[in-house]
Order: C-alpha cells, then structure tokens, then sequence
C-alpha cells in the first residue's frame, strides 16, 4: 500500500494551494511535497500553470493568487472569499513560508487571540490588555465551515496602515480543515473589513508550507511594508509553533486542557472528528 | 546618517542591528524585499554589491557588504571604547577572526537548512546543511563549556562579549527553523540566554527576549 492509499479520502480529495503565481516568476518549476507526496508546479506551454506528481498530472486550477491542486478527486469547488474580487482591494501574496509543525496546529494559532500580548507584542497585542472577551462560535452546516464572530481584542498596531492602539473586530472562518480567513476592522474604513488568508499545504503530517494572502484596503502602504508586516507576524509565530508538542493535534477531548477562550479552537477538533480527518491529528480513540 | 539595507526576518541583517543597537548608533533603514520580491537581486541593488547579498551599509560615502565585515567596521568607528572589537589586543583580535569565519560557517549551514525549510530554497541539500551545522554547534558547545570552567562567559576571553558573540549568535538562535534542535548543546543554549541579557538587546521574528524567571537564576 503507497502512502496515498492509507490518507482518509476527505484529505485525498480537498483543493489545496501549493504555489503562489508571483513566486512562479521567481522559480520556474517550484518542487514541493503534498501529503508525502513530492510534487512540482511551473507554467506550462500556453501559459497556464501544470501540477504534478513523478507518475502523473494532477488537477489544477488558479483561484486567489495561488495554483491549488488534489490528489484526489476534489467533489467541490474551492471555497469562496467573495470580497477577492472587490476592485478597490489590494490583493497580495505576503509570503509562503514552511513549518516544523501540522496543519491543524497552524490552524488553532491562526485561530488564537489569547497569544497576541505575549507573542505579537507591541503590535497585535500587549500587556496588560490580554483578556479574550467572550466571542462566539457556530458551525454553518449549510457552508460546512466554523464561523467565529463578536471577537474584540484591543491592538497597539492591527496592520501596516495603522496609525495608533485601537479595538479591533475579527471574524474568522475555517471553511476547510487546513485553510483559514480572518477579518478584521480596517484601519481606513470603519465599514469594511481586511481580509488575511492563510493556505496550508500539508507537505508531511508534521510539516507544512503556510501560504498567505491578503485582501485589504489600502491606498498608502506599498507591497513591501504590507508583506513585511505579515512576515514579521508570522516569524514571531514560527518558534511557537514548532514547540508545540505533540505537532500533530490530539482531537481527544481530554488531552490538552482548553480555557474559555479556546472556544474556537474546541470547535475546530470537534468538526475535524466529525469530518474523520486522520491527517496532521491524533484521533480521539474511538 | 548611517543606512543599513535590511530584511526583517535575515539572521545576517540582524547581526547589523544588534550591533547599532548596542552601540546606540543613529542610523535609518532601508527595508529591501527579499521574499517575495527578490530585490537583492534587481540591477539598482546589484550596482551596490554585486553579490546580491544583504546586509550592506552606506557610511559617511562608503558601501560596505557582508555581516562579518559591518560588524568590524561598525565596532572599530564607533565603540570608543574598543570593547567589541579590541584593537590593541592581538591575541583577542586572532580569536574574534576566527570565530567570524566561524559565523559565516554557521550561515552557511544552519541558516542554508532554514531558508530550505522556510523560504522555498528547494534546490539546496539541506540533510548536508544539517549535518554541518550540528558539527559546529558540537565545536561551540564544547568550547562554551570549557569557558564554563574557567568563569569565562563569552565566546573569547575578557570581562565583555565581543563581535564573536554577535556573530554567532542569530543563526544558532534560529536554528528550530531549519529542523536544527539545540537539545543536545546545553552549554550552547546557556550561552544564548547570556547574550540575551546583554544591555540594548533587540529581538527579531522568531527570537524573543529572555524569560524574567531566567533572569534571576543567572546571578
């Protein structure tokens, strides 16, 4: 039996983005592993993008900056982020960036508000302004995604364009178990909301490539100080992550200890028991 | 003024400003965009060093590349009190050149395993950089302990730490990323909650400011 053969088939068949079009320029043909399985991406003839393994093809498609592909038969379109295509956003790929760690673990960090003091110090949080308010959390059964809403965490510095300490509304969505969005209040207009995505491209169960992209308003900051400032977030998040032990994420109820503010992230190991993802998690003993 | 062209999230680049930093030199910064724009590699930044490489600084007129050599600039014109860099020292001198070339070894496995795990650079053979990077930390280590015995706190001999210690630090520091664990070179990890502790420390991502349990152990 190859390693592909023994993955749960809700992993096999998800959409997954595994190369951001702007880092095709940089390298032709980007190498890089997919559940165990080594893979390449580059431009083919007619100017679209090809994926595949050292046996065969694999399905491609380009949707929010990235190529994303399966090895498996995905049964659904990529799921939406329908304020991509706003025209006054500002769409940009920050970085994709590999870590010691599994997907689902990357995922409750992203998820986490109560690390931003401790962690993003001075930016995305600081002492002694550290409590996470009561937010709440449902699974959408209709989008089959856990949507987080009402979380306020008062910030010194919420993004690059920002100027002075404010309160700062997220909404986070995980619309796929190694995928999520966050929203939050955009420093130049009190109505709309940036939008940070990250992509997670399981390369092993204990490591993954995190792409992330983000739509934001933004008329002043360049690229460069967008990236920079998503970058300098995710380095800061980097050792955290890989200390986190075991990598791959105990979905047994009783094996880590969550407080209140965990509420997101009980959600989250609930939905992937529920979904029977095998990949990145140590299941709950049945 | 000074300029430093720098990257964020560069152990090289962060040698320059822990350097500025504790020396309190006013200088500006020239943020490059090395992932994903690849702006160490445009003609306006290759006209400046050739090598595509950062850090570089500009000063009083002058361009000057890599880490090791800003370093010994930077301590020779601006620690009057020559502690970092001990000009009338010859044996300390011979000492702090070796362990500079030391560093650049230390670049050129420890931060070649991290760009591999962390920033695309798929094309280079990171088991080797591993490999050799665990031989030097087992060289450190070792030198750090016998230090140890001695009461001698940092990399070379004398009251002070010095551009040795600067140097090696960030890539031991950030070693995790490229799948390098320290767990085996206590020595090596004590002499990094040292450093930390030096007076003007700054942190980069992925590297924080020392534990205040820690601190009260240390005295």
């Amino acid at each position: 039996m190859t390693v592909i053969d023994s993955i749960d088939p809700v992993v096999r068949d998800l959409w997954y983005a595994v190369a951001a079009l702007d880092d095709l320029d940089l390298i032709d043909v980007q190498e890089s592993v997919l559940l165990d399985t080594p893979i390449n991406v580059c431009h083919d003839t007619s100017g679209g993008v090809q994926c595949r393994t050292e046996l065969r093809p694999l399905p491609v498609c380009e949707r929010y900056g990235y190529v994303w592909t399966s090895l498996g038969s995905p049964q659904t379109d990529v799921f939406s982020i329908p304020e991509y295509v706003e025209p006054d956003r500002r769409n940009i790929h920050a970085a994709t960036i590999g870590v010691h760690t599994s997907a689902p673990r990357t995922i409750e960090n992203f998820l986490d508000m109560g690390h931003f003091p401790y962690v993003h110090t001075g930016i995305l949080g600081a002492e002694p302004h550290t409590e996470v308010r009561d937010y709440n959390v449902e699974v959408s059964v209709e989008r089959d995604e856990i949507v987080a809403t009402n979380c306020l965490f008062w910030q010194p510095m919420a993004a690059a364009a920002s100027s002075s300490g404010a309160d700062v509304d997220y909404i986070y969505r995980v619309p796929h178990p190694y995928c999520a969005i966050l929203y939050k209040s955009s420093p130049i207009d009190d109505k709309r909301l940036d939008v940070i995505a990250v992509f997670l491209q399981p390369e092993t169960q204990e490591q993954v490539r995190a792409h992330m992209m983000l739509s934001l308003l933004d008329e002043a900051s360049t690229d460069h100080q967008i990236r920079l400032f998503q970058q300098t977030i995710f380095g800061q998040d980097k050792p955290i992550l890989e200390n986190q032990f075991p990598k791959r994420l105990p979905l047994d109820p009783r094996a880590e200890t969550p407080i209140r503010a965990d509420k997101s992230a009980i959600a989250y190991r609930r939905w992937l028991s529920d979904k029977g993802i095998t990949y990145g998690v140590i299941p709950a003993a049945a | 003024m000074l300029k430093l062209y720098d990257y964020e999230l560069s152990g090289n680049c962060y040698k320059i400003r822990l350097m500025l930093s504790f020396l309190d030199v006013v200088h500006s910064i020239e943020s490059v965009d090395f992932y994903p724009g690849a702006q160490h590699k445009s003609p306006a930044f290759l006209r400046l060093n050739p090598m595509g490489q950062l850090p570089v600084i500009e000063d009083a007129g002058m361009v000057l590349r890599d880490a090791q050599a800003i370093l010994i600039y930077l301590a020779a014109r601006y620690d009057s009190q020559g502690v970092w860099f001990p000009r009338d020292d010859p044996v300390r001198l011979g000492q702090i050149a070796q362990w500079l070339a030391f560093a650049d070894s230390i670049t050129a496995t420890a931060s070649v395993a991290r760009l591999h795990d962390g920033l695309l650079y798929s094309h280079v053979d990171s088991e080797a950089a591993r490999l050799g990077a665990h031989k030097l930390f087992r060289i450190l280590d070792e030198h750090l302990y016998f230090c140890e015995q001695v009461e001698q706190t940092w990399i070379c001999p004398g009251d002070q730490p010095t551009l040795a210690d600067i140097a090696c630090f960030p890539y031991v520091m950030l070693s995790e990323e490229g799948g390098i664990s320290r767990i085996d070179y206590p020595a090596l990890r004590r002499w990094c909650d040292r450093f930390k502790r030096i007076p003007g420390f700054v942190v980069m991502p992925g590297i924080f400011h020392a534990g205040p349990g820690l601190e009260a152990s240390t005295v």
